[in-house]
Formats: structure tokens, sequence, C-alpha cells
């Protein structure tokens, strides 16, 4: 069976750790990865970029919608997921707004992974460690 | 004197620079940071070495250079620095036709501003930053809020825009309609932003009005004829007219029928009514051109007894059919009580009543009030006037409410 771990935790704890303890725990990850790829269990995995870049697309009245955030009600649950690469945003909402599960009233995250690139509020913490 | 003769250039050439920027280094952040160095070294130099011949071009160039150091440092990849820098030394004589390529620029730039996977007050705090080139003071005062948490609005915005990669393109014909309504949509709560904040310290408020109306202008002249685009810079247009007769020398709020309309701004009426013709001439109607075309009848009517409220109430029932709320039903049952039908008005408004959507708005006991009123039921309007008293939300309609309220009690005094 092939099946997916889902990491959840407080954002905003997690940037204002020090500097070295955030390299000590991205090494655990690391290696963690490593015991999973010699198990041969590993199939993919990536660390996503931070919530402030969330969009989340449905529709409403039959028009799709997208508004800014990660989807935050509770009631339904995170139900599959799809990866693709797309140069921009428009192109993901697109794909995104193609998707059966918009159709089907359902939502879905937009959710860019983690890039070399991206902001995130431990940034200046993050480049100082590198 | 220079730092105001300057503030002026910013507002009125910024956006334009800013846009080529974003557009030259695909990076919405750094082009800002960029231009501000450029506008740092402008107020250092300009004083002792005069005002160069094209400011606009100065500033671009000197932004352009100092981008492309940022990039440099950050050792991040610049392709053909060289020969970028040639082609922006070109580009500063700016010829007739790279003028219609910086226009796109901007268009691209309302587009991002207003991209749906932004919130509306980062919409609307990032259009009046890069396009009206507002200070981040300046538009924590328009909107009442601190300035840090305009600040912070702002930059959270620009690294949503950076990391979620939002585009900076306008979007192609599919999405262009449904994105052009977040453009109008953000155009126009900036204008009923400032058409609601009537009270305290003008003189140091921004004009949100007037910066929406330069907004949809330029919407208006980046996409021609888009005729939702159209109406809503007539209705601005029209609605703004008015402004001057609307509050009294003390403050409060003057009804429609009761302005002064020698104060409406006649130029303005003009205008808004030209740009309702061409949009009308199109021959697809919409929300913004029907609220401009009851704006319209409002301002063709010498004085509010020559108002045509048959038409308006016509108006209203086209305008609910395409955006039916409970705001736009009161309206049209005023409209209709004012073209005769008072009876079916008050059926209205007792529809809206128990439907309770507009339970708590003062605007609908107010109208109610005016109607019974019209109607002769004395008593029953003096307790819709009090109902709507109690549910105003500041002083200024309070006392408005009051006067309005006494007039009818005199009325009923008289009567007896």
């Amino acid at each position: 069976m092939n099946c997916m771990l889902l990491i959840y935790g407080d954002e905003s704890g997690w940037n204002a750790l020090p500097p070295d303890r955030i390299q000590a725990i991205m090494a655990d990850y690391e290696a963690y990865a490593g015991t999973l790829v010699q198990a041969g269990v590993m199939r993919g995995g990536s660390e996503l970029a931070p919530v402030h870049t969330a969009t989340t697309v449905r529709r409403r009245d039959g028009r799709l919608d997208c508004t800014d955030g990660p989807f935050a009600e509770t009631k339904e649950q995170l139900g599959g997921y799809f990866l693709i690469e797309v140069p921009t945003l428009d192109d993901a909402i697109a794909w995104a707004g193609k998707c059966p599960a918009v159709s089907h009233g359902f939502a879905v995250e937009i959710r860019p992974l983690m890039g070399a690139e991206t902001h995130c509020d431990g940034e200046d913490a993050r480049t100082a460690a590198a | 004197m220079l730092s105001r003769a300057f503030h002026e250039l910013l507002r009125r050439e910024g956006g334009r620079i800013l846009a080529g920027l974003i557009r030259r280094f695909g990076d919405f952040g750094l082009a800002e940071d960029a231009l501000q160095d450029a506008c740092a070294k402008a107020l250092e130099t300009w004083p002792r070495d005069g005002m160069p011949a094209n400011p606009a071009a100065w500033l671009t160039r000197v932004a352009q250079h100092r981008a492309l150091d940022m990039l440099r440092r950050h050792s991040r990849q610049v392709p053909d620095g060289e020969a970028l820098l040639a082609t922006l030394a070109d580009e500063s004589a700016a010829p007739d036709a790279e003028r219609e390529f910086l226009e796109d620029d901007r268009l691209r730039l309302i587009f991002t501003c207003c991209h749906p996977s932004l919130n509306g007050a980062a919409q609307a705090a990032l259009a009046l930053r890069t396009l009206c080139g507002l200070t981040t003071l300046e538009i924590a005062r328009a909107f009442h809020e601190p300035e840090a948490t305009v600040a912070q609005r702002i930059v959270r915005a620009k690294r949503k825009i950076a990391d979620a990669r939002i585009p900076y393109a306008v979007p192609g014909p599919d999405e262009l309609p449904a994105r052009l309504d977040i453009v109008l949509r953000v155009v126009y709560l900036l204008f009923n932003e400032g058409y609601a904040a009537t009270t305290g310290t003008a003189l140091l408020r921004i004009d949100l009005c007037a910066e929406a109306i330069r907004l949809a202008r330029l919407v208006t002249q980046l996409l021609p004829e888009q005729e939702e685009a159209e109406g809503l810079l007539a209705l601005l247009l029209l609605q703004h007219a008015r402004s001057a007769a609307r509050t009294d020398a003390r403050g409060l709020p003057v009804t429609l029928d009761r302005q002064d309309r020698a104060l409406w701004d006649r130029g303005m009426i003009a205008e808004g009514l030209a740009v309702l013709d061409a949009a009308i001439a199109r021959r697809r109607p919409g929300p913004y051109q029907l609220q401009a075309a009851i704006a319209a009848l409002h301002a063709r009517a010498a004085r509010a007894a020559d108002t045509d409220w048959p038409q308006i109430a016509a108006l209203y029932e086209r305008l609910h059919a395409l955006t039916p709320s409970p705001v736009v039903a009161l309206n049209g049952a005023v409209a209709l009580a004012m073209a005769g039908d008072v009876a079916e008005g008050l059926r209205r408004i007792a529809a809206i009543e128990a439907a309770g959507e507009l339970a708590r708005s003062h605007y609908l006991y107010a109208a109610k009030a005016d109607l019974l009123r019209r109607a002769g039921q004395e008593d029953a309007a003096l307790a819709a006037f009090d109902r709507a008293w109690l549910l105003a939300a500041n002083d200024a309609e309070r006392r408005f409410l009051a006067r309005r309220r006494g007039e009818s009690a005199q009325r009923q005094d008289g009567d007896a």
C-alpha cells in the first residue's frame, strides 16, 4: 500500500526557534528521509512553503472562486493530492479549477513546495545558519 | 519645497516607473526597494545639482542600476546584465511606441495587485501604494489604521506575490471578465471607504474617492471598450460630483432631495454622463452601468421634484435581477413610492423587514418612516424614526434622524 504521512505543526513556533536548533531538526529530517530510502519505502516528499503562500480554490454559485489562505474549515478532511509543476500561481489555479474535486463541491488548497528563494519569517536566521 | 514637488512627481509617475521595473526584473519587492533607493538618492543630489531635465527617466535609470546591483550582491543570475543596461539606456529616451509598452506594464500591475489569492485589504493597500503612489503612512491615515499594520500587510502581500508566484501578467480572455470584476470591486470599495468617511480631520486625510476615480480612469484607459469599467468610472464621477452638497455646515448629512444642486460639480457630471453614454452604447448592461444610470437620472434633474422616479424604479428592478440584495430591494421600494405607488413601496419594505436581513439597519427604518409619513401614517412614522435612531451608528446620523423626526412631529402638531 502507498500512504502519505502528513506533517502538522505551529509555523510561528518553528520560525521562533534559534538557527542552530532549526539546523539540528533539519538534520533529523534528512536522517529520517535517508532511513526511508534505505528501507525502500520512500516514494517522495517535500517541505511545503510557509502558509502565507496558500490559496484555496472552490466553486461558489457555479463560479470558480479563489481566496487567500489555507483551507481552514474543520468538518472536511484531507482527501488526496496531486503534485504538479507549473510556472505561475495562475497556472496552478487553472489546474485546480479543472480538478473533479472542485466540481463536486470540495475545495483544493494550493501550497507551493519550499523553494530556494521562498521568504520565511525565520529567513534571516536560516540564511545565517547556511 | 522640493520634497513637495518630489511627492507630486512620485504620485504622477511612480506607478509607471515601478511597473516597468517589475517587468524588467520580475520581482515586486526588488523593484520597490530599488525605486526607494533611487528616490533617496534624488532627495540627496537634486537639491545640490538641480532637478534633471527628465526626472522620471532619471529615477528609472538610477533604480534600474540599483536593482542590478542588488541582484549581483545576492549573486543571483542576471542574464546578460550589460546588455540589459544598454537597452535600459536606450529606453530612457522613451519614444511613443515605448510609451504604449509602459502602459501595458501598469495594466499588468493592476492585475497583480488585485489578484484573487490576495485578501481584500491587501489588494486595496497594494493598489494605493503602487498604482497611486501613496506612502504607507497616507494609506494608514486613509483607513484609520496604525502605520505598522498597513506596512505589515504590504510586506506580507509582496511576499505572497513572490513566494506563491503570482504572475505579473494580464489574464487571458477566459479569465479576464472574472479578474476585471475583482479590480472593479477593489476600486469601488476604495471609493465607498472614502465616501463613508465624511467626518474627521478632512485636511490630513487622503481623499480615497479621488484616488478611486483615478484608478477607475486608469482602468478605462488601459482596457478600453470594457463597459462595466466605464460604468464604474461614470458611477464614481456622478456620485463624487455631489460631494460638496452632501453635508451641511455642521457636518450633518443632507439627503438628495434637499441638496443645493448649485453645489454639484457640473464638469464632473458632464464627464460622468459622457462616459456612461459610451458604456451603454456597447449594449452589454451590467450592475455598475445600471447604478450609474440611476445616478445619472438624479444628476439630470434640475430640481428634486423633476426626478424621473418611474425610470429609477425600473432600473432598480433590473439591478435587483442581476445582483439581488436587500439594499437594492430597499432602494427599489423607495423609488417605487417616490414614483407614486407608496402602498407598494411600504409592502415591499414590510417584506424586507420580515426577511430580517436588514433588521439592524437604520436605513431600513428611516426609509420606512419617510414612506409612512408620505402615506399619512404619522404615528407609525414616528415609531419607525425612533427605531432608526436607536440603530444609528454614529452621532451625525443620530442628530440627522432626530431633526427629521422633529419635522415629522411638528407637521403632526400643525395638522392637529
